[in-house]
Parts: C-alpha cells; sequence; structure tokens
C-alpha cells in the first residue's frame, strides 16, 4: 500500500502560456479532491471512519488547492478537467483505487497523501525544467515549491501519527472465509 | 520532456461539456470492497458519458447479478439489474424496442461467460447496436470466491484445491469468431484509457464487446500485481478478422487495446413487416 508500483511520469504536453499550464495544475488538483472524497466514501461505508475522516479532510485540502489556482486565474469558468488525459493512467496526484485496504490505518492514508505529494512535485519540476516560455517555468516553480510544502506538511502530519502494528491487517471474521 | 508522449487536451471545448463525469453518478455509494477494482469502471463509465455528452435520460444501463452487476444503481441513467446471466437479453429486448436508447449492458465473469454464456454468443452473432462489459476479475467475489470461467486451471483456493484443472474460457476469441462487431480489453487501474474504450465501443455500430480486467483484491489479491502485468495499447484495431486471429495468438491476456473493430451492419428490425397486425400473422398460422 505505498503507490510505489505506478509510474510518476506523467508529462503533459508543454504549455505554451501561464494560463495552460495552470488548467494542467487545476485538472490535478480537481481529480485529487474528487478521488480522496470517493475514498472516504468507501471507507464510510465500511465503517472505518478515521480513515474516512481523514480522506475527507485531504478531499477539502486539495479542493482548496484548486480554488487557489482558480482564484490567482481569475477564471469565472475554470477548464474542465474532465477533458484532460495524462500519459499514466490517472493525474499525478490521484489516489490508485487498487491501493486502499478496508482495514487501512491513518498512518497509511498518510503515506498515500505523501506519495502523492510528491509526485506533484516531480509533475511541477519537469515543466520548470522544460522548454517552456519562462513566465510558465516560473509558474512550475513556484507551483512546486507548493507541493514542497504540502509533502512537509504531510510529514509533519505522519510523525504524529503511529505506524501501523504488524498484522494491522488480519481480521478475525475474514470475508474470504470458506464455511 | 516531449509532445509525443503527453497528457492532452480531449477533443472539443471543455465549454461544451453540458455536465461532468460526477453528474453521471448517483447518490448511491457503491458498497465494494476497497480497492476493488470495479471503482474505476464507474469512475470511467461516467466519465465516458459525460465527454459523449449523453443524456442520462438517454441511456439504459443493465446488468446481471454479481458484484459488478450492481453498477446500475451507481449511475444517474436508466438502469436495470435484472436476472442472473440474461442482462443481455434484457438489453437487446430493451435496445430493440427502444432503439434511440443508449444501452450498456454490464456484469461479471460469472454471470456473463457461465450463467449468461449462451446469451453472450448469439448477442455477439445477432449484433445488436449495444455495449457489453464485461468486469473479469476471475473469481465469483459475491458468493465468497468459487472458480469461475476465466479462474487459472491451477488457482488454488480453500474451495478448488490445486485448481479446477480446467482451461479457461476465451471471451475474445468467442466473441471474434461469433461475430461481435466490436472488441476491446481495458484495466480498471487506468480510468483513463478505459474511458476512452467505454466511449469508441459505445461509438461503434452494432454489439461492442469490452472486456475489462477488474481486480478482486478480497479473494484475489494476487491480481493488485495486474498494473505491472498489462500492456497499454498492445493491440492495434483492425477490421479484418484474420488478423484479429493472429493477434489473439500472442495475446497474453493482459494485451489492452481495441482488437478488433469490424464493419458488419448492427441488427436492425425490418420495419413494415415488423408492423403488422397481429391478426394478419395469426392467420398464418391457422390450424
Amino acid at each position: 500500500m505505498s503507490g510505489r508500483g505506478r509510474s510518476t511520469t506523467a508529462r503533459p504536453k508543454l504549455p505554451h502560456t501561464v494560463a495552460e499550464f495552470m488548467a494542467y495544475a487545476y485538472a490535478m488538483e480537481v481529480e485529487a479532491s474528487e478521488r480522496y472524497a470517493e475514498l472516504a466514501e468507501q471507507m464510510s461505508a465500511h465503517n472505518n471512519r478515521e480513515v474516512a475522516d481523514l480522506f475527507a479532510k485531504l478531499s477539502r485540502i486539495e479542493g482548496k488547492h484548486r480554488d487557489q489556482i482558480a482564484a490567482r486565474m481569475r477564471w469565472t469558468t475554470p477548464p474542465a478537467a474532465a477533458v484532460f488525459r495524462w500519459t499514466t493512467p490517472e493525474g499525478p496526484e490521484t489516489t490508485d483505487y487498487g491501493e486502499l485496504h478496508y482495514l487501512m490505518q491513518p498512518f497509511h492514508a498518510l503515506k498515500l497523501a505523501e506519495h502523492n505529494e510528491q509526485q506533484a512535485v516531480e509533475f511541477f519540476e519537469r515543466f520548470a525544467a522544460a522548454r517552456v516560455p519562462e513566465a510558465v517555468q516560473a509558474a512550475a516553480r513556484e507551483m512546486a515549491e507548493d507541493e514542497r510544502e504540502h509533502v512537509r506538511l504531510i510529514r509533519e502530519w505522519l510523525a504524529k501519527v503511529p505506524p501501523p502494528e504488524p498484522g494491522w491487517d488480519e481480521d478475525l471474521d475474514p470475508p474470504a472465509g470458506a464455511d | 520532456m516531449n509532445d509525443s508522449a503527453c497528457a492532452v487536451p480531449r477533443q472539443g471545448s471543455p465549454a461544451r461539456l453540458a455536465r461532468g463525469p460526477g453528474d453521471y453518478k448517483s447518490d448511491v455509494k457503491p458498497v465494494w470492497c476497497p480497492g476493488c477494482g470495479d471503482f474505476g469502471v464507474v469512475n470511467a463509465l461516467a466519465k465516458a458519458m459525460a465527454k459523449m455528452a449523453l443524456e442520462p435520460k438517454d441511456v439504459a444501463v443493465v446488468s446481471g447479478i454479481g458484484c459488478s452487476s450492481r453498477i446500475p444503481a451507481y449511475m444517474s441513467s436508466y438502469g436495470f439489474h435484472g436476472v442472473h446471466g440474461r442482462a443481455l437479453a434484457a438489453g437487446t429486448g430493451l435496445k430493440i424496442a427502444r432503439p434511440d436508447l443508449t444501452v450498456i449492458v454490464t456484469g461479471g465473469d460469472g454471470d456473463g461467460y457461465s450463467i449468461g454464456g449462451n446469451h453472450f454468443l448469439h448477442a455477439c452473432r445477432r449484433n445488436v447496436d449495444m455495449t457489453y462489459i464485461v468486469m473479469d476479475n476471475r473469481v465469483y467475489g459475491m458468493t465468497k470466491g468459487q472458480a469461475s470461467p476465466t479462474s487459472e486451471p491451477d488457482w488454488d483456493s480453500k474451495l478448488s484445491p490445486d485448481g479446477t484443472g480446467l482451461r479457461e474460457f476465451q471471451p475474445l476469441v468467442v466473441a471474434l469468431t461469433s461475430g461481435a462487431n466490436f472488441i476491446a480489453r481495458g484495466f480498471t487501474g487506468d480510468p483513463n484509457g478505459l474511458a476512452e474504450l467505454i466511449e469508441q465501443a459505445v461509438r461503434h455500430p452494432g454489439f461492442s464487446f469490452l472486456e475489462v480486467l477488474s481486480p478482486c483484491v478480497t479473494f484475489r489479491p494476487e491480481q493488485k500485481e495486474w498494473k505491472k502485468m498489462v500492456r497499454p495499447d498492445a493491440f492495434g484495431p483492425t477490421s479484418e478478422v484474420p488478423r484479429a486471429v493472429r493477434r489473439l495468438l500472442r495475446d497474453t491476456g493482459f494485451d489492452l487495446g481495441v482488437l478488433y473493430a469490424g464493419e458488419r451492419p448492427p441488427y436492425a428490425p425490418r420495419g413494415p413487416r415488423a408492423l403488422r397486425p397481429v391478426a394478419e400473422l395469426e392467420a398464418r398460422f391457422a390450424l
């Protein structure tokens, strides 16, 4: 449950303007926020309220990032995130459905979040180093710095959460039990 | 970083999207196990419907029985959660009665290849204009992990120690030889790629069959490795059956993409004859 199985090389088409670049950033945040909300619902359906609340909180945080981008760009009608596709199966900051376990603990959820934020850093760093207009490079550096700050905050959060005990996924009444 | 392998804006202006993917999901929350591949199908189906700007009232999602067959409840379109293995029969009837609807039939490998196996053959043969999405996890998940038609012969489990020893059902081979007009394979770990395949399947005339590799993390946790085994875009579409057959001979079972896009015209009821009064028809069968 680390997210390490997937590629970290989402590479969008090189943007020619800051608006194009920020549309990618916006799409990334929308996908991340929506996915965290879905994961919160999944955990809630399985009565894992602690992790459900945590995913809901992460969704709200990503939603704030999304709104900050829209405000910064003064978009009255933000670009529709659904019109983007990535070279990787999903957006750089989107949690893979397959990484969940119904008995997972907050530590696991935060590790996933840390992985996602790190991917976002790498995503923006690639733009900052790409052959794009200077204004786009500058915006990419700024976004990468924001994401680095998110990584730092998640790590601070992680430090306060106990890691799981061995056997955390043991279910005394397992669904796979054959009567 | 190059332009060729990049995320690209999809066709059409964002402003033209009347609805977002979320508008195609209902308020009913899925009860699948966290980590289930079927979440990726709901996500991809909603994205595809948004991309095609379909009106939810013009879409019917029909299913049989099983974990994956819960999908109609999770969509905001019309839905019919039917009888085990009979989703294709219900979908066929619906499409013939209401050709204006976009009919999407969904289900799992047990429902579609075993209980409904005969319907699968004849749906391919009839070539009615609808889409069939099978979420294949190679196990009966809802009933606690029995081997399904696509389980590997040596899959060892409590319910089939040392495996069944039975050769797997070959859905793509059967679909091709039975006459399906569009055949593809997708993976739930790639919801965006899957959304594109669903869109192509729905847009293609005739019977479109889309097999989706959808891991069951509860009864087949080893399937989490599928994301390392799939081969995106391994198939390239062809309208020639012999070429598609050759591709299937090399198929690893994890090759993704469109295998076959045929040109056979979809089934259409012969209008005026179908509308003759019942009395006139009965007269032909007078004893």
